[in-house]
């Protein structure tokens, strides 16, 4: 089996398995980086979203061969210590319910807030309509999108967290 | 799962403490655990957890019950932090093992977990208090009375001390009797009915929460199972030569059906290095199947069946006056009859089933996402010929539950292919694929609901006969078939004076259980599509017919079961004027939009939804839901509208968008493209509306969903003047 070298996060890493399994088993099986999720296989739900060279891509249907030589970012990978912007509007807006579908929703907008800073809700609804979650927190996902959006445009606190009984 | 009981009070609570190594103290309680329908089980296998409270003052829940998304992991913890009097920041969880002897029932469903856990976490919370003050008192030499506690600390005057320092000493004092330990009034709640952070939710968008099929154990392998296409088929004989030959697969089996009480169907076995060799394997192998019995039934067999079986007489489950001669003693003009179906749906949880087995020759280790890990306990123990006590569980977070998770097919599987594979741990994964065609589905109907009204309005007559593929028949052949299938329709919230229930089921070989809400799912549907049809041929606004008929301090218990709680019809009142003040019924609408009213009670829980829609050109969009609801006590309120939210876009899903249909004896529909679901940009505004209540709370994960279709179809109506009687809606349906 060939070797193939691409870095993770970061870091360099030499896999050697079969060029065509896709780069989610890789992930999962083969590295242990289980928060890119499996959720349809056949690029349908966006759980298993990924950055290659900075591109928002279906890890479930991208060959591993395709990303010799290239940069994958995971949601392990996004930030240090949860501090990207949308991870704490997450955190804000109590967005997960089950959070199975999650690191792909986080994944899918911030590659999406990459080429749109100044988002509209219709903007935000185009983008991540084909992301799917079965416990229906699109209505706060959308709401924590337009909330990072506005703190990376250097307007933090914008609006109350959610929940206000008390911090974590 | 489809009753909940209160907490039973009187029942004898141990409570039981200890210093443990680390001198925490320790106080343990029993939680009356969601009744079953063995209630003898029920008192023998209570389910206990513990409060622990360390040096340093950190207090810590096991929490018995399973996390799917549903927020409990904070819920309950919220209840005990509130009586103990720390802060929530201080509260920690963590999920309990599964023991049997040691839990008793740790099933989560039912929408029970709050309710039933709400009482006896409470007297917990308040007797470790009391023994915390005791220690502080005769520390300072004062009265207990004079003593008070705030954020993890006894407080005498200006003295204070830290729960920390105090539990040792408090661990020896006796324990108060928990029908007198003295509880908060709900008005001095300071953490309860406050909107708090979930603690699991942090953890949610790093990916640091894990999953059952996240567990990765060292020398781990991965399993996947072909099953027969058809809904009791088996193998007849298979060929794996071509699996084998793949590199990095490591064994190819067959493994037999648990029919008896898992319903699991048995197949052919591919044990390989990762989940995706195990998947190209797969294919490989070559089976010959014994279609069984079921391979020629399809959704339109049944609906034939369905229509033959309603267009007789059924079994009268209930009946009260004559609702036959009240309807052909009306004229043609008062008389309503309107039929209306509903297809199976899957539960499509997000994270496909699976469950990871460790087998050793001595002993069994199983990580399950689980709704039920005691009943996983026992399968696991079957399969594997260990005794239960040898038999451990760690209950994962789920990436959704919905029902699909109270079952155990996919844990003895996994057992199964764990004790061949003895001494080396298999994850055993479903593909999307086997979650969709081998589910247990929300069973389909079909109901005929006739009746008339008088001069004045009045509901002279109802009835509702109808048919399913009942629950009951496909898993406990002792009930009988009606007892899983007629929801509220036992609990009539309307004054109708000749009621009439009939029911008689269908034959089928489709799985089926229970799917969020259960029965309710369909027969919210169906009464509150029936109420609007009588409001309309009344003439009347359905807001007002609807506050009309349900009279005033009334309450309606279950003929058939007297124990279950009495709806309150002036709470199904509150809920329905507090969504329409809240969604300005009666208010103008542009052209094209129309808004409809529905209300259901279920699992103890009053919900009522306004949605308001348009339609063009044979598509609707939901524009908005307002919705309602009384749950008695809402201990996170955040986590109640979360909840709401939650289960409307479910409702909508299998409303507009999705369902399971039956050929050639299998599940048509396979994945996410053939079973769309509500995407963002068809997602209405929601708006959830809580009633403020000072009573015990009821369970919130199920009850939102009734009410979604049928105010949604009578929104159609109001648009349109075109009924919606068939979920899904199809678009010739609205042209
Ligand atoms: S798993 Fe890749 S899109 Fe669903
Ligand atoms: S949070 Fe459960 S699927 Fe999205």
């Amino acid at each position: 089996m060939p070797e193939i070298t691409f870095l993770v996060n970061g870091k360099s890493t030499v896999v050697e398995v079969s060029g065509d399994t896709p780069l989610l088993w890789v992930l999962r099986d083969t590295l242990n980086l289980t928060g890119t999720k499996y959720g349809c296989g056949i690029a349908q739900c966006g759980a298993c979203t990924v950055h290659i060279d900075g591109q928002v891509q279906r890890s479930c249907v991208y060959p591993v061969s395709a990303v010799a030589g290239k940069n994958v970012t995971t949601i392990e990978g996004l930030s240090e210590n949860r501090t990207h912007p949308l991870q704490e509007a997450w955190i804000a807006e109590q967005v997960p319910q089950c959070g199975y579908c999650q690191s792909g929703q986080i994944m899918t907008a911030a590659g999406f807030l990459k080429s749109n800073q100044h988002p509209t809700p219709d903007d935000v609804d185009k983008a991540m309509s084909n992301n799917i979650c079965r416990c229906g927190t699109a209505q706060r996902i959308r709401a924590a999108i337009l909330r990072a959006a506005a703190a990376m445009n250097g307007a933090p606190g914008q609006g109350q967290s959610k929940a206000t009984g008390g911090e974590l | 799962m489809t009753t909940t009981s209160k907490p039973q009070v009187s029942r004898r609570t141990l409570l039981k403490s200890a210093v443990t190594a680390g001198a925490a103290l320790v106080v343990g309680f029993e939680v009356p655990q969601i009744a079953k329908a063995d209630p003898a089980k029920a008192a023998v296998n209570p389910f206990r957890a513990w409060v622990r409270i360390d040096r340093a003052g950190q207090v810590t829940l096991i929490s018995a019950r399973s996390e799917m998304g549903q927020g409990i992991s904070s819920a309950l913890p919220m209840i005990l932090a509130e009586e103990l009097g720390v802060d929530w920041k201080d509260v920690r969880v963590e999920q309990a093992l599964t023991d049997p002897t040691l839990y008793g029932d740790q099933g989560t469903g039912g929408s029970g977990s709050v309710a039933g856990s709400w009482t006896p976490l409470r007297q917990a919370g308040a007797a470790a208090r009391v023994m915390l003050i005791g220690a502080a008192a005769e520390r300072w030499k004062v009265s207990p009375a004079d003593c008070t506690v705030r954020n993890g600390y006894v407080h005498h005057q200006s003295d204070k001390i830290a729960y920390g320092d105090l539990v040792e000493s408090a661990s020896k004092r006796p324990i108060p009797d928990l029908a007198t330990v003295p509880l908060k009034s709900p008005r001095d709640f300071q953490i309860v009915g406050k909107p708090m952070p979930r603690k699991d939710i942090p953890l949610k968008t790093d990916g640091s929460a894990q999953f059952g099929i996240d567990v990765r154990l060292p020398g781990m392998l991965y399993a996947v199972v072909e099953r027969c296409p058809v809904f009791g088929g088996k193998v007849k004989s298979f060929d794996a030569t071509k699996a084998k030959a793949l590199p990095g697969v490591r064994d190819v089996f067959e493994i037999p059906a648990v029919p008896e009480g898992v319903h699991s169907w048995g197949g052919v076995a591919v044990v390989a290095n990762t989940t995706w060799i195990a998947m190209q394997a797969r294919k490989q192998l070559r089976i010959d199947w014994d279609y069984g019995p079921h391979a020629t039934e399809s959704s339109e067999s049944l609906r034939r069946q369905f229509r033959r079986i309603v267009d007789s007489p059924c079994k009268v489950v209930f009946n009260t006056g004559d609702a036959d001669a009240a309807i052909s003693g009306s004229p043609a003009e008062k008389k309503v009859e309107a039929d209306y179906e509903l297809p199976f749906q899957a539960h499509a949880t997000m994270e496909p089933m699976n469950c990871t087995v460790h087998v050793k020759p001595d002993g069994a280790e199983v990580w399950a996402p689980a709704q039920g890990p005691d009943w996983v306990n026992g399968v696991v123990a079957q399969a594997t010929g260990l005794t239960p006590d040898k038999v451990k569980v760690h209950t994962t977070y789920m990436g959704g539950g919905f029902g699909r998770r109270y079952q155990a097919d996919f844990a003895v599987e996994a057992a199964q292919i764990g004790k061949k594979m003895t001494g080396t741990p298999v994850q055993l994964v479903w593909s999307r694929e086997d979650d969709m065609t081998h589910d247990f589905y929300r069973p389909a109907s079909y109901h005929r609901v006739s009746g008339a009204i008088d001069s004045q309005g009045n509901i002279l007559a109802w009835k509702h006969r109808s048919t399913s593929t009942s629950i009951a028949d496909w898993w406990d052949r002792k009930s009988p078939p009606e007892s899983s299938e007629l929801g509220c329709t036992l609990q009539m919230p309307y004054i109708a004076k000749n009621y009439k229930l009939e029911y008689l089921p269908a034959q089928s070989g489709v799985p089926r259980a229970w799917w969020r809400s259960v029965e309710a799912s369909s027969i919210g549907f169906v009464m509150e599509s029936y109420m609007d049809e009588l409001a309309h041929a009344a003439g009347a606004d359905p807001y007002e017919f609807r506050i009309a008929k349900l009279g005033d301090g009334r309450k309606i218990g279950n003929p058939l079961n007297p124990k279950d709680t009495a709806l309150e019809a002036d709470r199904m009142k509150g809920v329905l004027k507090l969504a329409a003040s809240k969604a300005g019924w009666g208010s103008p609408l542009a052209a094209g939009q129309g808004r409809g009213i529905a209300c259901h009670f279920s699992f103890n829980s009053y919900a009522a939804n306004v949605a308001e829609v348009t339609v063009s050109q044979g598509a609707v969009k939901v524009n908005r839901i307002v919705s309602a609801v009384d749950i008695g006590i809402a201990v996170n309120p955040e986590g109640v509208r979360a909840q709401v939210e939650s289960a409307i876009v479910y409702g909508l899903t299998a409303a507009l968008k999705s369902q399971i249909t039956i050929q050639d004896g299998r599940a048509v529909e396979s994945n996410f493209n053939k079973f769309p679901t509500l995407a963002m940009n068809e997602t209405p505004r929601l708006e959830v509306y809580i009633v403020p209540s000072e009573v015990a709370p009821t369970g919130i994960g199920e009850p939102g969903l009734p009410p979604v279709a049928p105010a949604v179809m009578n929104a159609i109506f109001a648009a349109t003047g075109k009924r919606i009687r068939r979920l899904p809606v199809i678009p010739s349906d609205l042209v």
